[in-house]
């Protein structure tokens, strides 16, 4: 079993009067790729945000390669070497792409000084952001845009990658191809955590696994555990990956 | 590291539209300027009246532009604005007071007085987020409350050390008169107004679109949370943005007291009434549509101030309510607000 590299022990966190999180208790292996599972509603979201210190937790310990971080405030968190590609992708549409990668890698003070090996890499992983690389981002598709919110969180080298549902309102194809960027990702040994409804990607992507339901994890074991067992499936997540397949 | 084409080629290729800046508002001013021309039917008043407008812009841009950036950054409603306005104008009278007495020439007299208002207005300003704004960040109709106070109180205070009496702020006699062009007569003072008003139109464009910060505030403006998320201390920006914006608004004050040539305690509370317009014309947050805005305020202001005198005193908020209903969220909206 690998190192964690973070570790979330009885986190309960509240969003105004809304008790989200009962007491997550979660665990995220160095070097692989960890799936948060859930309905609908379960507190996974929630969770991505409590360790990014965006929505705090009211109570509970949230640990970094060993430094306790629940306390702290953003940014603080994202420079210990924690990406974060939200939900809704943030990506700032009055910007170009280029502008956008600049901002994500924290070093650069403009274009010039960003990494060229490592941004041929991506480019190699997502060519569109060549192609349209100074248009505003604003004008991207819906795939162009996820593809985006991802390098944006591997301009630099992060510890962490916290990766919220990628594949959401995607086509088909797309996320095929969000598939391939995540598995070179995973290649390298990237520590991802990776909030996905969509199951043929937690199967193809997911080393371990974590299963929310109602603001608690209520399962904890190996992706291919959960893939090979369509009972459990049904029982956590009311369906089968088998049919998904 | 390997590379890997994962994306298809359909992606690739698929078109997206081309980056188009929107030229309407541009458009809209200049047929302002050239329907203006048959309705003053002399070219000579017309050169004159464009050209007190265009200064007059200039000079109001420079005072919204901080206010705008502020509600832009930081979402905070800052009625206080006008104290700075009027802190910078009062610190003119003192300084080009003193500069007169030393023998200071009339430009170094204005360039010391922008200067030190700059200053004054900037420090205040660092005082003003920190005891008055900072506990209210979130909170729209505590901070219209806190911050209408606090332009109330700091009246009172500017009333204790220059005097509630309106002081004069005579222009040096090197910006007296005009420069004749044919019979159109084209002021000093508005040509270096509008000089000055171009060298920080200048130096916000270079800095929001040539540096780190400008791109940190431009990507604020829009999503305040994801900057933060990208391990950037937004807080700490914000400060820094009020404090520019209180210096602009005290720049702004020596510029419109020498415009008006007198100062009086009010002077802040005039103005706030103009600004809160040009950036709603221009659309909140946005710096480019804040000086089209400006421009719109300062050209109407003077044709319907020549054209019809009685049509002046509600011409800033026809144009407002004209532009809105065209465009509700300004010349130039700032997406995701």
């Amino acid at each position: 079993m690998s190192d964690e590299i973070l570790c979330l022990r009885g986190v309960h966190t509240h969003i105004g009067a809304y008790h989200i999180l009962h007491g997550v208790d979660l665990q995220v292996p160095e070097g692989q790729v960890t799936m948060l599972l859930g309905r609908n509603g379960a507190g996974k979201t929630t969770t991505l945000r409590t360790v990014m210190g965006l929505t705090p937790a009211s109570q509970g310990s949230i640990t970094f390669r060993g430094q306790p971080i629940q306390a702290r405030e953003t940014p603080d968190i994202a420079q210990l070497g924690i990406a974060y590609v939200p939900e809704t992708m943030g990506i700032f549409t009055d910007l170009t792409v280029q502008e956008n990668m600049v901002l994500a890698a924290r070093a650069a003070r403009h274009a010039g000084e960003l990494d060229q090996a490592r941004l041929d890499w991506i480019f190699g992983l997502f060519p569109a952001l060549k192609k349209f690389w100074l248009y505003p981002a604003g004008k991207l598709s819906g795939g162009q845009k996820q593809m985006l919110a991802v390098a944006r969180a591997i301009v630099e080298p992060r510890a962490l990658i916290l990766v919220d549902e990628p594949s959401k309102g995607l086509a088909p194809s797309i996320v095929a191809n969000l598939i391939g960027a995540l598995r070179e990702l995973k290649a390298q040994r990237t520590t991802i955590l990776l909030v996905e409804q969509n199951f043929q990607m937690a199967r193809a992507l997911g080393d371990t696994v974590a299963v929310m339901d109602d603001g608690r994890v209520v399962h904890r074991g190996t992706m291919a555990e959960l893939a090979a067992d369509e009972g459990l499936q049904q029982r956590l997540l009311g369906l089968s990956l088998g049919a998904h397949a | 590291m390997t590379t890997a084409n994962v994306v298809a080629a359909s992606a690739v290729g698929a078109a997206i539209p081309k980056a188009s800046f929107d030229w309407k508002p541009i458009v809209l001013l200049l047929a302002v300027m050239a329907l203006a021309v048959p309705a003053i039917g002399s070219t000579s008043s017309w050169l004159t009246l464009t050209v007190a407008g265009l200064a007059m812009g200039l000079i109001v841009f420079v005072i919204a532009s901080g206010l705008t950036l502020i509600f832009g950054l930081m979402d905070v409603l800052n009625f206080g604005h006008g104290v700075f306005i009027a802190l910078g104008a009062f610190v003119a009278t003192s300084v080009m007071g003193y500069g007169a007495g030393a023998g200071w020439g009339g430009f170094f007299s204005i360039l010391a007085a922008m200067g030190v208002a700059m200053a004054v207005a900037g420090a205040v300003g660092w005082a003003f987020e920190r005891i008055i704004v900072r506990p209210v960040y979130g909170l729209h109709l505590k901070q219209i409350l806190i911050t209408m106070g606090g332009m109330i109180v700091g009246e009172e205070i500017i009333k204790v050390i220059w005097g509630p009496l309106q002081i004069a702020l005579p222009l040096p006699d090197e910006l007296r008169g005009a420069w004749l062009f044919g019979d159109a007569a084209v002021e000093k003072y508005r040509v270096l107004a509008a000089a000055i008003g171009l060298v920080v139109l200048a130096v916000l464009v270079y800095t929001l679109n040539r540096t780190k910060i400008g791109l940190l505030i431009r990507a604020g403006v829009q999503d305040r949370s994801m900057v933060e998320a990208l391990g950037y201390r937004i807080r700490r920006l914000f400060v820094g943005v009020f404090v520019a914006g209180s210096a602009l608004a005290g720049l702004g004050g020596v510029l419109w007291g020498l415009y008006q040539q007198s100062v009086t305690p009010q002077i802040g509370a005039q103005v706030n009434v103009l600004i809160f317009i040009v950036i709603i014309i221009g659309g909140l947050g946005s710096t480019f549509g804040c000086l089209v805005g400006a421009l719109l305020v300062g050209l109407m202001a003077n044709y319907t101030g020549f054209l019809a005198p009685k049509v002046a005193l509600f011409s800033n908020i026809a144009l407002m309510v004209a532009i809105l209903l065209w465009r509700p969220q300004g010349l130039y909206p700032v997406t995701n607000r």
